[in-house]
């Protein structure tokens, strides 16, 4: 039953639509939004936070504003495919690692987002804590430079 | 006990290996964890790489830190007043660290 989608209806969607686009409003504000009461808004976000539909609520901050510098890189880590998964759930562990996701083109590859203070703290901890992990074969960074846009997959009203 | 020569002619484990990158984050997949390993590199790495660490002074560190070969780490230091690029650098470089492998291991057998 794990990877079984859950059957969610028009109600539930538009829920999570509003949740995506704000998370703090209140169950009586999404409640007046879609006509329903509020009780069966809370029923509703109960019921998917324990099936594990919504996964957590989170904070997007604008690290500038307040002080810390940072820069993002997505790191492209190829490894010895026996080692792979031991390298994806060593990566996880770190802190300065944001997202691990594997991926299978012309060689199996690891894909990482990293964040550090700045160039020499990221190239650091790359050559320090990720080239010894046994399986890894080389890594190729690319850091951002600037971004368009950040946002998850929202849902769609039906 | 272990006389100079042989603990910087040692094997480091591989944490403390020395990583060839090629830029910042960019890993060549070539590493060294002994002073002869290091020699045998400098030979084949992308010499990309040579120029990237010689003058950020990777090289002199890792020798001075984890060989613990100040009299190497000088040497490489030296190499900066030079300005060598491209194989020129790896010529000279490997002539600076073999010259000095050869001389430890001379030391060993003494």
């Amino acid at each position: 039953m794990k990877n079984q989608a859950m059957v969610l209806d028009g109600l539930d969607l538009k829920i999570l639509q509003a949740l995506q686009e704000n998370a703090k409003q209140t169950y009586t504000e999404i409640g007046s939004q879609l006509s329903v009461a509020h009780s069966t808004v809370y029923d509703r976000i109960k019921r998917m936070e324990e099936q594990g539909i919504i996964k957590k609520y989170t904070t997007l901050l604008d690290l500038e504003k307040v002080g810390m510098k940072q820069i993002t890189a997505i790191m492209t880590v190829f490894t010895d495919p026996k080692e792979s998964d031991n390298v994806a759930m060593r990566l996880s562990h770190f802190k300065e690692v944001l997202e691990v996701s594997t991926s299978l083109s012309e060689e199996l590859l690891i894909i990482a987002k990293v964040a550090a203070e700045n160039q020499e703290r990221l190239h650091s901890f790359i050559a320090q804590s990720i080239a010894p992990l046994p399986g890894v074969l080389r890594i190729r960074t690319s850091i951002i430079t600037k971004k368009y846009k950040e946002q998850g997959f929202l849902v769609e009203k039906r | 006990m272990m006389t100079p020569a042989s603990r910087i002619l040692r094997t480091v484990p591989r944490e403390n290996a020395f990583y060839f990158f090629t830029s910042i984050g960019n890993y060549t997949g070539e590493s060294a964890t002994s002073l002869e390993e290091f020699v045998k590199k400098v030979k084949e790495v992308n010499v990309k790489s040579l120029e990237f660490h010689l003058y950020r002074g990777d090289f002199e560190k890792w020798a001075s830190q984890t060989l613990e070969d100040k009299d190497l780490a000088e040497k490489i230091r030296n190499l900066h007043s030079l300005n060598l690029a491209g194989d020129s650098l790896r010529d000279q470089l490997y002539f600076t660290a073999s010259k000095r492998y050869e001389k430890l291991r001379s030391e060993l057998h003494e």
